[in-house]
């Protein structure tokens, strides 16, 4: 379907794809077979200027919104997640700064992750600390001009490659959720350290690890706004990055889609392309209109966000919801249409079902997102009662 | 240094048709792509830049006004400007007359270091065009660079890929060369190179502008002429043989024999 770009939007695409086609495409299987981190790909995304896309211009990006930045992790999505959420996770790490930071930390940091220079992370999931936000252990006190922060995040995307580190630690323990705070915490800082590197069920070319601070002293200027803001940081940065996972999903069942349609117009079964079987058919036609609907849904929710809108926590969890959904479902369906083949690690469907999985569980698990939009609805309906 | 690079625009796809009365290939509906060999030229020309911190890339091509599009592609990869000749004087041209039309216009750019071309186009396919530039402009020329090692204002050291190896050579600068796909890998073009290709205006020459005699260019300036072009005749499936090799060897004998190849 058209959706109108504009001729800024339509390069973007462009760019994204031909990095996806000539750059990702032959080297996914062996970076998921290995678990080796993209390097040389996150190298040609900085040279190809693709992230900055969502930084404005003064601090050396592209200057446009969400949206421009879904159409990039769309396109890379397709050929792999596994190297796209490398790319989105950079932006993740850098909303805070975007979102809530000083002009002189902006200035600092942004350039640097604007011109792919940098890698950005951002650190809130501990061991007893996932969907409950609210159990984060990792502390920092505040002592003469530093902060000293003690703890440990966990499954922290870009955990070793980042140079820029945005993460959540408790300054407060006596206020809740009232009483954390986001720090920037740059790599090499002492007392700044990583775990081991997680071996996963899918997106391996990403690297996922453990960031353990033991008494790492940081400036008292790497704090974002000020003390006991943490969690709103995390929520507004939240917001901001999930269309870009629900991105991730569009791309990925895109790609799935038409890997099905490519084997089943080849494969002969019955004398015959199975393409031309109506129950085969029927398949691809629920994985194009799923596919489409979740395209359509986090275009639209990112077009809203950029147009400056106050609450976009519901619309946000719409399109990751639903298009993260789409693709477990349209993968699941892409190995079906390949049958046996599909379940072969010679073809490339079987990686993109292990792949699909994480989507609906990071950046908030789908069951989260729902409780997002139950809240909005409840918020909604109270409002107009009043 | 100004380092030119000469550019071809070429159908995309390998299988054109030929109109059978004109023996001239159909180009409507086919889409034009730079010569994928130049694409490794314009690159070197950009890392030559890059590599000696400054410098101006000029890419520089004859054909029709649609041509404009090839070299703007060009600006986004890199090049400084990008300059065209073109004009309806210039049509029909073989390699010789366009060698001296492309020499005409270097002559109009003047100062420059070195001249990069793709080892040849992949429509015709004849690698004439470079070394016959060089002979116009009577500078030295070396054929299939696969590296160039060492470049100052004075003088290159280069590898030239050879059947069994390479040379390597070093030539005074000014000069001409021409590259194999093995000296880089094309990158893709930055957002702010396509912003930058947008906005560029591409200089278009005409004959008169590069004070071409007309007798040597165009048609009349062309001593190849096309009698007939035709696809070859298809030869038809091969045989496999298979099996051990006693008996490899015998059907093969019996399949020669039969044919009285032996």
């Amino acid at each position: 379907m058209d959706y109108f770009f504009t001729e800024e939007q339509q390069m973007i695409r462009d760019t994204a794809r031909e990095i996806a086609e000539k750059k990702i495409v032959p080297v996914r299987a062996e970076l998921d077979e290995k678990g080796e981190f993209p390097t040389e790909i996150m190298k040609t995304c900085a040279e190809s200027d693709l992230f900055g896309l969502y930084i404005p211009e003064e601090y050396g990006g592209f200057g446009g919104g969400i949206y421009e930045n879904v159409i990039a992790i769309e396109e890379l999505s397709r050929a792999c997640i596994g190297v796209s959420v490398s790319f989105a996770g950079s932006g993740l790490g850098a909303y805070p700064i975007l979102l809530c930071g000083s002009e002189e930390q902006k200035k600092k940091y942004l350039p640097q992750i604007a011109s792919g220079e940098k890698l950005a992370a951002f650190g809130l999931t501990e061991a007893n600390a996932g969907s409950d936000a609210g159990g984060v252990q990792t502390t920092a006190r505040l002592d003469g001009n530093e902060y000293v922060l003690n703890g440990t995040k966990q499954w922290i995307t870009n955990g070793g490659e980042a140079g820029i580190y945005t993460v959540i630690a408790i300054t407060d323990k006596n206020k809740g959720a009232r009483g954390a705070s986001c720090f920037i915490v740059e790599k090499c800082t002492q007392g700044f350290s990583f775990g081991k590197k997680e071996n996963k069920m899918g997106i391996r070319a990403s690297a996922t690890r453990e960031l353990v601070f033991e008494d790492c002293r940081i400036p008292k200027e790497n704090i974002i706004g000020k003390e006991g803001i943490g969690f709103i940081v995390a929520m507004k940065t939240l917001d901001n990055s999930r269309p870009g996972i629900a991105a991730q999903g569009v791309g990925l069942a895109a790609g799935a889609l038409d890997a099905a349609i490519d084997y089943a117009r080849g494969r002969i079964q019955f004398g015959k392309p199975i393409i031309s079987i109506q129950a085969v058919q029927h398949m691809l036609a629920n994985m194009a209109v799923q596919t489409e609907a979740a395209r359509a849904l986090t275009y639209a929710a990112s077009k809203y966000i950029d147009s400056g809108a106050k609450s976009i926590s519901k619309e946000s969890a719409f399109c990751k919801l639903f298009a993260t959904d789409i693709a477990m479902q349209v993968t699941t369906d892409a190995v079906q249409v390949f049958g046996g083949y599909g379940y072969m690690k010679e073809y490339p469907v079987e990686k993109m079902m292990r792949d699909a999985k994480i989507l609906q569980i990071y950046e908030g698990t789908n069951q989260i997102q729902r409780n997002v939009i139950g809240q909005a609805l409840i918020k909604e309906s109270a409002k107009k009662r009043r | 240094m100004r380092l030119i690079v000469c550019i071809k625009q070429v159908p995309a796809t390998t299988k054109v048709k030929i109109n059978p009365e004109t023996n001239t290939l159909i180009r409507e509906g086919v889409e034009s792509i730079i010569n994928p060999f130049d694409t490794y030229a314009l690159e070197e020309g950009v890392r030559i830049k890059e590599r000696m911190g400054d410098g101006v890339v000029t890419v520089l091509s004859m054909g029709p006004p649609q041509v404009e599009s090839a070299l703007k592609e060009s600006v986004s990869l890199g090049a400084d400007e990008g300059i065209l000749l073109s004009d309806r004087a210039f049509a029909g041209a073989d390699t010789l007359a366009t060698s001296y039309a492309l020499s005409m216009a270097v002559k109009k750019i003047g100062d420059f270091g070195l001249i990069i071309c793709g080892k040849q186009a992949v429509d015709g396919d004849t690698a004439q065009v470079a070394p016959e530039l060089s002979e116009r402009l009577d500078i030295p020329f070396v054929a299939y660079v696969r590296k160039i090692v060492e470049i100052t204002n004075e003088k290159a050291v280069v590898e030239r890929m050879t059947d069994h190896g390479y040379d390597v050579i070093e030539l005074p600068l000014p000069a001409v060369i021409t590259v194999v796909k093995d000296i880089n890998e094309p990158r893709i073009a930055s957002l702010k190179g396509k912003m930058r290709a947008r906005k560029a205006a591409i200089t278009v020459w005409t004959a008169k502008d590069v004070q071409a005699d007309e007798e040597l260019i165009g048609l009349s300036g062309s001593p190849t002429k096309v009698i007939k072009i035709f696809a070859p005749k298809s030869r038809g499936k091969g045989v496999s043989i298979t099996g051990e090799p006693p008996e490899i060897v015998d059907t093969l004998y019996g399949h020669l024999k039969d044919g009285h190849i032996i």
